[in-house]
């Protein structure tokens, strides 16, 4: 492969978060690596979307503290993660219903969008210049999602494998340095999980987009990830290279004690 | 001539992201304009103009005001009467108190302040949502007439808050006629609307509607809540301040605060249901429809019916017909009658082959 994994970016150091009486993560750390695939798994429950939203600001954990790029994090709010580059897909898709797909892509370029509201009132030399450039490269990433016939729908209508793609494409439009994916595959048939697939790697490889990846599906994980961490009641019991993990006999424990 | 978009195939993203990208839409507009620029003035009368035409006109622009808080920013209001309030008598006090204050700047002046009061009135959005919202917006809507009518100054101390618009003068030339103030309000509110139109469609418009349809997502993509909602606070309330320095100045001429009351702001809300929320066109369709139907049922009602019913008949059975129409559209066709509009136009473009 071309890409080469770099420092650590973001570092998670002893993070615990609860919700009243519920502890969703447990005294956690784990880093992530520039330009890898990191996947969390776990049972249902454990705390893996807890995780993602404890790094772009969504939660603030009660304890712990997150490094990012080397430099400590103070309490950030979610539109701040996304001016430093993250950007993320949810569990439960968070498309705006009432907009088209374009509508919905094109916000993905907001904070790349400089005009203010006046401007756009009158939709003249740099509003309409700048609408027009960012449309540009929406149009790359509609092209790279292969969804280019269904740019005017608006996404309520879509099914559900197909809003998911735009999700994906939503978050890809911010070219964000690092990309946070909650279960992007959930629901999906075999066809369209391997699409999927094909997108995160040739995201992870053209664009070395960090990836931090949350998957159900064993195969899949093990086949594209660099490394896991595996969660279990919100505390961490595995990380390492896919097959470390797999061998790991907490691993096995938690996997075989629960049902899926 | 067929309306298809067939042949027209758009080469760049400037020609594809057009108001208006099939030519028998644009046309269509063009030849809407010149009927409602030139030929109405022309050829209406002075009732027409005088009862109809100009409050449509001014109401479309107090609903496109309403239709960006709560059509495409989501936040629900009941105050737009009382930005309207506030739009009438700061243009009269800037005019009355300022010497040589042109009416154009007074107009503009209006809408900030009626922007900046709704800005405050905005704040509690930034806590709470829906019902609440709007429980938030109605007090605005009854503190602002309270306090127009209990500080005379408002109303240089005329009774009871009484205000007379004075007169209407751009450039030395004094707006008098019917035709010369349908012909001004019909500049303003179309310049206004498509300003309106371009800030829905740009990056202003999809912030909006991000917050509207899911406030988290919105946040994590990188909108800030605080200044979208409050925007479109302050956006909506210059439209409908404005809306109401107009109502003043080139409708009705003698305002009192408590013409801006929660009836009209109900009044307004139900244009958007009937025209479409989220729609600027919706905004001028519901407007006209609001103003024409009693005065339909008023010609109709008795013809059908028979005289022996009565006045009071007539007005409850108005009522009647809005309340149902209201409930129609919130169920079948929350999008009102810009949607309809929509349908039609798509069924007319597969028309007649249908598959
Ligand atoms: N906003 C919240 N308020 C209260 N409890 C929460 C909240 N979010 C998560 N939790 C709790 O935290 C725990 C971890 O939830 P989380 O969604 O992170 O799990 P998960 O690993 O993503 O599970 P799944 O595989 O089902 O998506 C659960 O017990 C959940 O009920
Ligand atoms: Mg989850």
């Amino acid at each position: 492969m071309a890409r080469q994994i770099g420092d650590v970016i973001v570092d998670l150091q002893n993070i615990s978060l609860r919700f009243g009486g519920v502890k969703a993560l447990t005294d956690i750390s784990f880093n992530v690596k520039e330009h890898e695939i990191r996947s969390i798994i776990g049972p249902n429950g454990a705390g893996k979307s807890s995780m993602l939203n404890v790094i772009n600001g969504v939660y603030h954990p009660q304890e712990g503290q997150i490094f990012f790029k080397g430099a400590l994090r103070k309490k950030m709010e979610p539109h701040e993660a996304a001016e430093q580059g993250i950007a993320r897909t949810f569990q439960n898709i968070a498309l705006f219903k009432g907009m088209t797909v374009l509508d919905n892509i094109m916000t993905g370029r907001n904070l790349k969008m400089k005009c203010n509201f006046l401007q756009h009132a009158l939709y003249w030399g740099a509003a309409q210049k700048e609408e027009i450039a960012h449309r540009i490269k929406v149009e790359e990433v509609i092209e790279f999602l292969e969804i280019q016939d269904i740019r005017k729908t608006p996404v309520g209508r879509l099914p559900y494998g197909l809003q998911k793609r735009v999700e994906l494409a939503r978050a890809l439009a911010a070219e964000p340095h690092i990309l946070l994916l909650d279960e992007p595959m959930a629901g999906m048939n075999v066809e369209e999980k391997q699409d999927m697939c094909r997108f995160i790697l040739d995201v992870n490889d053209h664009y070395g987009t960090t990836i931090v990846l949350i998957e159900h599906d064993m195969g899949v994980v093990m086949d594209i990830s660099d490394r896991v961490v595996v969660l279990d009641y919100g505390k961490k019991i595995g990380d390492g290279e896919p097959d470390e993990v797999k061998n790991n006999p907490d691993v096995i424990k938690a996997y075989l004690g629960t049902t899926h | 001539m067929l309306y298809r978009e067939a042949g027209q195939f758009k080469a760049t993203y400037a020609e594809d992201s057009q108001i208006f990208p099939i030519r028998q839409d644009k046309i269509g507009f063009w030849v809407l304009m010149l009927v409602f620029g030139v030929a109405v003035p022309l050829l209406t009368n002075e009732y027409w103009l005088k009862a109809i035409l100009i409050p449509v006109l001014i109401f479309s622009l107090a609903a496109i005001g309403l239709n960006i808080l709560t059509g495409y920013a989501g936040q629900l209001s009941l105050g737009s009467a009382a930005f309207m309030a506030v739009g009438a008598f700061a243009a009269y006090n800037f005019i009355l108190r300022i010497e040589g204050m042109p009416f154009l700047v007074a107009l503009v002046l209006a809408g900030l302040t009626a922007a900046a009061v709704g800005i405050l009135f905005g704040l509690p959005s930034l806590r709470i949502k829906g019902f609440y919202l709007a429980v938030a917006t109605l007090a605005a809507q009854f503190f602002i007439v309270w306090a127009l009518v209990k500080f005379p100054w408002f109303s240089n101390n005329s009774s009871s808050g009484v205000v007379t618009a004075q007169d209407v003068t751009i450039l030395g030339y004094t707006f008098a006629t019917p035709e010369a103030k349908y012909v001004l309000t019909f500049l303003i509110v179309s310049f206004m609307a498509l300003l309106a139109k371009n800030m829905v469609r740009s990056s202003t418009g999809r912030a909006w509607m991000a917050v509207r349809d899911m406030d988290v997502a919105a946040q994590v993509i990188g909108f800030r809540l605080m200044r979208t909602k409050l925007l479109a606070f302050a956006v909506s309330s210059f439209y409908c301040g404005v809306a109401g320095a107009l109502y003043a100045y080139t409708y009705i001429g003698t305002v009192e605060p408590e013409g801006f009351n929660l009836d009209l702001s109900f009044k307004i809300l139900f244009m958007i249901i009937i025209g479409g929320v989220g729609s600027i066109m919706g905004s001028f369709l519901g407007a006209a429809f609001i103003v024409l139907l009693p005065i339909f049922l008023d010609n109709v009602v008795p013809v059908i019916f028979g005289d022996s019913l009565g006045a009071g008949f007539v007005s409850n059975f108005q009522l009647i017909v809005f309340g149902g129409l209201i409930i129609f559209f919130l169920i079948v066709e929350p999008h009102g009658l810009a949607r309809l509009w929509q349908i039609a136009k798509e069924k007319l473009r597969l028309w007649p082959f249908p598959h």
